[in-house]
């Protein structure tokens, strides 16, 4: 009960009346950015940075976690609306979000996101308050075999539970292979595919990419429909954050399942982009209603928001205790607890009680405050429907292209955003997905850094991924997953079940 | 924009009165540059790393001590492994508002990689501080000292000994290949993206030995995860206040006086592009000058183990060549120069 003294100690620490004050601008302007697409967590924090300089740590850190969670919430609103990622981790919140809100649901469906989001940062902030210890040792255990694994059992999931055909699925990955491979080579420390460029050295961010892919092509598809220039009527009032909250409960194994995944891949730096793929997929799989999915089910949201919020949390956890960040915010405010004179690290726990402490309350806080925030802003945001597409278009290309130039404040990402704008256009009239390119992008160059790594040594060969317990178990349960279609052809044949047959022709194409 | 506009049309007016200046030859106090928008430092390395913190450091430090009459902005441009900052570097011909923070990157990256990058094409401004490499063992570890080390390498097979550091064929990898030819040893090189991840793998032994600068490494050294064998340096480092429960940074013994004869320093200096004016380059080295005195830079310093620098001007020039023209020799030796 060591932990409930100090998390008691913590809120001591954050009840401050300056404290709360510093928390709700940080929300307020963490929304605002995680609404305007490719401005995401870590150009707020980055911008705010130096205003903290002069702060005591704990209200810094308040002030920029607190716009991390802001941006965490807000990235699912314009998914939904607008089928357009605020951020990157917000892209599989499209797949059933934007359904719904078509459908007229927009409310329900951005309720759900914000609960669900809720949900899952909790679960990952309870996580760091009792276990953060044993997770620091458990994540000290990830070698370059182990980190591979859980990349390819991400990329598994993802070819053996997908709904697209299964050759469309790979064409995909493989192209998003393709361009994450631009760049610095970390292992061989040569240039490859730069064919002399200043600026292809960078390599293709994949935040420029999730912009155009989903934005650009989004409002190209609609120029093409002529869709949708009047605004939708949708009435919406406060009551329906009631209403879809009594479904909620009915939902408990996909928002537990969501927080498990999210909590496991953000403190293994899969991330919060893999975490909500991941928990969507799994989600779909596991559902009895599965074949609806991407139609407009409230478990469609529910899924990845869990996950991506759970492990945009715990991605802090790894930060903090090893000084390794989990995800793009994390290693600016890395940065920043440098400045404030503080060295995360395994002592960080034990010499800056005040500081950890008041941090952790502050997730809980924080994230309480967030929520009540933005689900009194679900009429004023469904509302934004209303407007006819015509007059919202233009902003959102505006938004786009300043988001996209803000990733590295270059003028040629905005091309290149463009550039993806068309790639995604084409895709979605080819039928081929989007979401295992972008995961390809922000995956891959890691995971074949990892793999050849493994394969660096004496010990290099195939069998390092069976070489001790744990990279052995995700292994296995990766080839699983990849060969899930057949595996479960296998046991519907042992069943003796007619009903495997259909399932069976359509999964042989794997 | 307003503000911008006002900033230029101040800007424009600042030209004029210095150049008007200029023209009758007064004083050179009198026509000293100041600048008049915001001086952006480029940091060629990914968010958090060393440089990063770094240049959080110069930006917290000239803002507090209000050292600059225009605010500081730090702009990560850390692709191509700091080539990418580099090479805006080159093209910013002129910009008196762009210094960059850098390390050996600016001789590794021509060598190895054939980036059309010289450092001779920039304004070389002052060297702030010189970073040290230690010996890391995990904790756990049976030797105790580098001979020890050195024996135990050599009763395993070549290359069974994993050595990770940060990149590939930059200094950590060339450290590691000198290491191996005076010791007479052969690691496996596991090139990681950062010398955080090296630590924390050393810690995990998924590696057996790196050869992280101290702050890369402080915090698990503080926490008992790790050895310290030796620094790679002519003196041990001089900061003798304890770190762990019972060694200093001084205490850490030198790898000559341990048997493996060999220096290895890294510089972290400042330039500014070509075409600047005299002027310009005085008012940074006068503003760098301040900001090594501030107490937020001396914390710095000590916090990282880094060794000060005064070198500007031609000292910092003749020390470039000197260091440049190791790094090629140890690079040639290694295999690591491209050569088509």
């Amino acid at each position: 009960m060591e932990a409930l003294e100090s998390l008691l100690h913590g809120f001591g620490v954050l009840l401050t009346f300056h404290n709360m004050l510093l928390m709700l601008v940080g929300i307020c302007l963490g929304i605002l950015v995680g609404v305007l697409p490719g401005l995401g967590g870590p150009n707020g924090v980055a911008i705010l940075l130096p205003l903290t300089f002069t702060m005591d740590p704990t209200s810094a850190i308040v002030l920029l976690s607190c716009i991390y969670w802001g941006a965490l919430f807000g990235g699912a609103i314009t998914s939904i609306l607008f089928n357009i990622p605020g951020e990157a981790w917000s892209v599989a919140t499209t797949f059933d979000g934007y359904p719904m809100a078509q459908k007229g649901q927009a409310a329900e469906a951005l309720t759900a996101a914000f609960t669900a989001s809720f949900f899952g940062s909790i679960a990952a902030v309870m996580l760091i308050t009792f276990l953060a210890p044993w997770i620091a040792t458990f994540a000290l255990r990830f070698g370059p075999p182990e980190f591979f694994a859980v990349y390819l059992l991400t990329f598994c999931t993802f070819v053996g539970l997908g709904k697209e055909s299964r050759h469309k699925i790979v064409i995909s990955l493989a192209l998003g292979f393709l361009l994450a491979a631009v760049g610095m080579d970390t292992v061989s420390g040569e240039l490859r595919m730069t064919f002399g460029s200043v600026e292809l050295l960078r390599g293709f961010d994949f935040l420029v990419a999730v912009i155009g892919l989903f934005g650009i092509s989004e409002i190209l598809l609609a120029m093409e429909e002529h869709l949708a220039f009047k605004g939708q009527e949708a009435k919406i009032r406060l009551s329906v954050v009631w209403r879809t909250w009594l479904t909620l409960p009915r939902y408990w194994l996909t928002l537990l399942r969501s927080s498990a995944i999210g909590c496991w891949l953000g403190v293994t730096p899969g991330g919060a982009i893999a975490a909500s793929f991941m928990g969507y997929n799994l989600a779909k799989r596991f559902s009895r209603d599965g074949a609806n999915f991407g139609k407009g089910k409230i478990e469609g949201v529910l899924a990845p928001e869990t996950a991506a919020h759970a492990a945009g949390t715990a991605a802090l956890l790894p930060m903090l205790a090893l000084g390794i960040p989990g995800s793009g915010t994390a290693a600016v405010l890395l940065g920043g607890l440098m400045v404030w004179g503080l060295q995360p690290g395994p002592l960080l726990f034990v010499e800056q009680k005040d500081f950890v402490w008041g941090l952790i309350a502050s997730m809980y806080l924080g994230n309480i405050a967030g929520l009540i925030i933005v689900l009194a802003t679900v009429p004023l945001f469904a509302s934004v429907l209303r407007v006819p597409f015509a007059t919202i278009a233009p902003m959102i290309i505006v938004s786009c292209a300043i988001g996209a130039f803000a990733v590295q404040n270059a003028m040629f990402d905005i091309w290149l955003m463009l550039g993806f704008g068309v790639v995604g256009y084409l895709f979605k009239k080819t039928g081929i997905p989007l979401a295992p390119m972008t995961l390809a992008l922000v995956l891959g160059d890691k995971a074949e850094d990892a793999f050849r790594q493994s394969m660096i040594g004496l010990d290099g060969g195939l069998g390092i991924f069976w070489s001790n317990k744990l990279v052995g178990t995700i292994t296995t349960l990766a080839l699983m997953m990849l060969f899930w279609p057949l595996i479960g052809k296998a046991i519907d044949m042992v069943r003796g079940s007619g009903r495997g047959v259909p399932a069976g022709s359509e999964s042989s194409r794997a | 924009m307003l503000k911008s506009f006002v900033a230029k049309r101040t800007a424009l007016m600042a030209a004029c009165v210095t150049a008007c200046l200029g023209a009758t030859a007064l004083s050179p106090a009198m026509a000293a540059w100041q600048p008049t928008k915001p001086v952006e430092i480029i940091v060629p390395a990914g968010a958090g790393g060393a440089s990063d913190q770094m240049a959080r450091m110069m930006q917290a430090a000239i803002q507090n001590n209000k050292l600059s009459p225009t605010p500081i902005v730090v702009t990560l441009k850390g692709g191509a492994n700091g080539g990418e900052g580099l090479m805006d570097m080159l093209g910013s011909a002129g910009d008196p508002y762009k210094m960059v923070i850098s390390n050996s990157a600016i001789y590794t990256l021509p060598l190895a990689n054939k980036l059309p990058f010289d450092w001779r094409k920039l304004t070389p401004v002052s060297i702030l501080a010189f970073d040290n490499f230690v010996l890391w063992v995990n904790a756990e570890a049976p030797y105790k000292t580098t001979q020890d080390f050195v024996e135990a390498v050599k009763k395993e097979p070549a290359g069974a000994f994993k050595l990770g550091g940060t990149g590939s064929k930059r200094e950590d990898h060339i450290l590691a290949a000198t290491v191996e030819r005076i010791a007479g040893v052969k690691f496996s090189y596991i090139p990681y993206k950062s010398g955080g991840e090296a630590a924390t793998q050393l810690v995990g032994d998924h590696i057996k030995v790196n050869v992280n600068n101290p702050s890369e490494n402080v915090a698990v050294w503080r926490a008992g995860q790790v050895r310290a064998l030796c620094v790679f340096d002519t003196e041990p480092m001089n900061y003798p206040a304890k770190v762990t429960a019972d060694q200093s940074w001084k205490d850490i013994p030198t790898c000559k006086s341990q048997g493996i004869d060999f220096q290895w320093i890294m510089l972290r200096g400042v330039f500014l592009p070509s075409g600047v004016t005299p002027d310009q380059v005085a008012f940074y080295q006068d503003l760098l000058g301040k900001l090594v005195e501030t107490p937020e830079f001396k914390d710095y310093l000590e916090k990282q183990a880094l060794k000060p620098s005064d070198l500007k001007g031609p000292e910092m020039v003749k020390f470039l060549e000197k260091d440049e023209a190791l790094y090629r020799d140890l690079m040639t030796q290694a295999g690591f120069v491209a050569t088509n």
